[in-house]
């Protein structure tokens, strides 16, 4: 009875504090100086939530926000994925990218299977996010969202991956300004006020080469087991500072002079927060670099085939704010670099659009393989919008002089004011070689009503995806979410010997013709006149005809009038 | 002849008296309805800040409209009663020489844009019929809340237009207008359905007054930066 008794307390003690689902954040700083001297700052936050939002029994939120968790579980979503992005991440100059995104906003969502009208939770979506992020994402409809079947395989836990639960759309014209970033921050458990986030202020993060925000959230597994599903959202922010326009010339950067801010503390929610600081040799024999203050501890990691070393930086230690009550990282360069050591990426394309006139036009897609000796393939996601009409007769893939056959193609044609253009292919791509893949288009012209305000500016096409698993140099092992930094886990890495990376091309900007928008105006003046003129002289000439009047007295009333006007200054009747 | 004096005299003080009494009462009746104007009873505030210009060379009409959100704002309307519009991003234009920062006077030392703006229809969403949507509340269901103009009779509501105009219109982003008789049709639809207890009405575009002439329903108060037939460079 008495053992009874313990046990039965002794459950209720442990399931007393775990009524509430744990949640977990951890908040992190990657700072890479890219080949080029420019510097590239990505900051993450991860709120893991062991809660099961799908089941809509949760009604206490702690660090998970309450309007991305209501999101999830009235509308079925199973992985969100949202980006806003200003600029473009050169590629062959900076290096493979840690998570590209278009120019624009994207937004890739995987519905659960319980959901029965996927177009209307996708409106739906759209719109609420709209709201949240102050984005034009209510401009997401049919004519600019696609149903891609090998791309964007859910990154999260999914079992069965039906493609018709999937939804893609771009939206190449959005701007982004601090008006999305501010209710980005405002999701963050601390907000702006404490730990890695202080430093995002609009004003230094919008002057630079490369701004991208974005929201992950995705279903994982609570434990190696997997018996339970733990809901993942992860909030990046990547931005490219231009250090020499705005480091007078100097390739030495510091915390300070990129953001106009140091760091004080970490954000009491957080488990973890750290900086991380990529020191890594360029070249085998001589360090580069060189950090102030020293580090907490260096972190050696495996990452995109690359061995890299890092600085760490951990904002828990009671050690990193001793000396000062600000931490303000500062990198100096030791000797000064040679830029004919550029490494270049494997992966990496160019995409441009040529032809004269506004009837006709060819896309050109280029894609270079840099690894000496491997081969692999990459599938290419092509979406165009319906008034630029592909001729997929004129699809050609060259790759070393020969024509390169894709051995997957999934087109789906436009259709007028309904649906875009979806072109993808799985294309080999041999090692060391240029795959140049070509298609011919023609310009369609639209109703007057149709043109944006600024028809002059012209049309966007949006980013083509290139999703590949490049083989890496060197073996990688597998990650533990928990316990390796974050941009280590971004995506699942599926064996050692190659990493998955998702690369976008330069959007497009393509003129259409333009009607003269004052014709209307024009041609009912025009129509007015010549109406009036020739219809009324003639009505004039055939009806109106002419009288002699006598002048007469008039009575006494016509006297009175008389008198009332000649007081008024009105000439007589 | 001495009876007949006093009784024209009578006759004129009763007059002036008389007179006297009805331009009082007119005068008070002038003061009283001015008065009254400050003396409604509303229970919460809500604004709509319109700017309908695009392309840089209209920079000042936002920050026209960002520098009246944040005189609102720092008077205590949130965020959330305040419904912004704006047709153009100047703030991350690219010809901004300064990211993320609008001015709205040379000495640029005031930024108006701020760390904290939240625009609720931005770029080609700014248009007349989504203006009219908002004021007269027919929306689509889908449309989030930030978005919606969800004010009761008890409501006073400041709208706040800039941008180009005309006598008796005002364009909207380069494409298309709004007159004036559709703007007082939208006010009377707002009264009808009770959406608001006040309204003040703010123009500043060249030919402003001109909007305001056709209002027909009652509450509203308005003003221009300039009469029919003066520019105001604003």
């Amino acid at each position: 009875g008495g053992m009874l008794a313990v046990v039965v307390l002794l459950l209720l003690a442990a399931a007393g504090p775990g009524r509430a689902e744990r949640d977990v954040l951890r908040e992190e700083l990657l700072l890479s100086p890219l080949p080029d001297g420019d510097v590239a700052a990505t900051f993450q936050f991860r709120t893991r939530w062991d809660a099961d939002l799908q089941r809509g029994s949760v009604s206490h939120y702690r660090l998970f926000p309450k309007a991305l968790g209501r999101l999830v579980a009235a509308l079925g979503v199973r992985e969100l994925h949202l980006a806003l992005t200003q600029g473009f991440w050169r590629t062959r100059v900076w290096g493979q990218p840690p998570l590209q995104a278009p120019a624009g906003a994207e937004l890739w969502v995987w519905f659960q299977p319980t959901v029965t009208n996927v177009d209307k939770a996708w409106k739906e979506l759209s719109n609420i996010l709209s709201g949240i992020f102050c984005a034009s994402l209510n401009f997401i409809d049919s004519t600019n969202t696609v149903t891609p079947t090998a791309s964007f395989k859910p990154l999260g836990l999914a079992n069965g991956t039906d493609h018709h639960l999937l939804r893609y759309a771009v939206l190449p014209r959005e701007v982004v300004c601090t008006e999305n970033l501010t209710p980005w921050k405002k999701l963050l458990p601390c907000g702006s006020k404490a730990g890695l986030a202080v430093l995002l202020k609009a004003e230094r993060l919008f002057h630079s080469s490369y701004h991208s925000q974005a929201v992950h959230i995705r279903p994982i597994c609570r434990d190696a087991s997997c018996l339970a599903v733990s809901w993942e959202l992860r909030q990046t922010l990547t931005v490219v500072f231009d250090t020499f326009s705005s480091g007078q010339g100097k390739k030495d950067w510091s915390l300070f002079k990129m953001f106009s801010r140091t760091l004080t503390d970490a954000c009491p929610l957080a488990s973890q927060s750290k900086v991380y600081v990529d020191i890594s040799p360029k070249n085998k024999e001589k360090e580069l670099l060189e950090v102030t203050p020293p580090p907490t501890s260096v972190h050696e990691a495996t990452v995109q085939g690359d061995k890299r070393t890092y600085a760490v930086y951990d904002l828990l230690s009671p050690s990193l704010f001793n000396t000062s009550r600000s931490l303000n990282v500062q990198l100096k360069w030791k000797r000064p670099q040679d830029s004919s050591d550029l490494p270049t990426p494997v992966l990496h394309a160019q995409r441009y659009v040529s032809g004269y006139g506004l009837q006709t036009g060819e896309i050109s897609t280029l894609i270079y393989n840099t690894h000496p000796y491997r081969a692999f393939p990459v599938i290419l996601l092509e979406t165009v919008p319906w008034y630029l009409r592909l001729y997929v007769h004129t699809l050609t893939i060259i790759t070393k002089g020969k024509e390169n056959k894709p051995s997957y193609i999934h087109y789906q044609p436009a259709q007028d004011r309904k649906r875009p253009h979806l072109l993808e292919m799985l294309i080999q791509l041999p090692a060391n070689s240029v795959t140049k893949i070509t298609i011919q288009f023609e310009r369609a012209l639209l109703k007057w009503t149709e043109y944006t305000p600024d028809p002059n500016h012209g049309f966007y096409v949006s980013s083509s995806v290139l999703s590949a698993l490049v083989p890496s140099v060197i073996a990688m092992k597998d990650v533990d979410v928990e316990h390796s930094p974050l941009f280590t886990s971004l995506f699942p890495s599926s064996d050692g010997s190659s990493y998955f990376v998702r690369l976008y091309t330069e959007p497009l900007l393509v003129n259409l013709p333009t009607p003269d928008f004052s014709m209307p105006y024009n041609v009912i003046c025009l129509t007015c006149t010549v109406v009036a003129v020739c219809y009324g002289s003639f009505y004039n000439l055939l009806t109106r005809t002419f009288h002699v009047e006598e002048p007469s007295r008039g009575g006494l009333a016509k006297r009175l009038a008389n008198i009332i006007r000649k007081f008024r200054g009105v000439p007589p009747l | 002849m001495a009876a007949a004096v006093p009784a024209v005299g009578w006759f004129h003080a009763a007059a002036t008296l008389l007179l006297a009494c009805c331009s009082a009462a007119l005068a008070s009746g002038i003061q009283d309805q001015a008065e009254q104007f400050f003396r409604s009873g509303h229970t919460n505030n809500w604004a709509v800040l319109v700017c309908t210009s695009r392309f840089w060379f209209n920079y000042r009409h936002v920050a026209n409209t960002l520098s009246v959100y944040r005189s609102v704002k720092r008077l205590g309307i949130p965020d959330s009663h305040i419904v912004l519009m704006l047709a153009d991003d100047m703030a991350c234009n690219p010809r901004n020489p300064k990211p993320a920062t609008v001015f709205s006077h040379k000495n640029m030392e005031l930024n108006v844009y701020g760390d904290d703006v939240e625009v609720d229809y931005r770029s080609y969403e700014v248009t007349v019929e989504n203006f009219l949507r908002v004021l007269t509340g027919r929306i689509p269901p889908s449309t989030p809340r930030s978005k919606r103009l969800l004010s009761d009779d008890r409501s006073n509501i400041l709208i706040y237009m800039t941008g180009h105009g005309g006598n008796g219109f005002l364009k909207f982003q380069d494409s298309e207008e709004i007159t004036n008789v559709e703007l007082a049709d939208a006010f009377e639809q707002m009264w009808q359905k009770r959406r608001y207890n006040e309204l003040l009405f703010i123009i500043d575009t060249c030919q402003g007054a001109s909007m305001y002439e056709r209002f027909y329903s009652p509450n509203i108060m308005a003003l221009a930066s300039s009469q029919v037939g003066e520019d105001s460079l604003s």
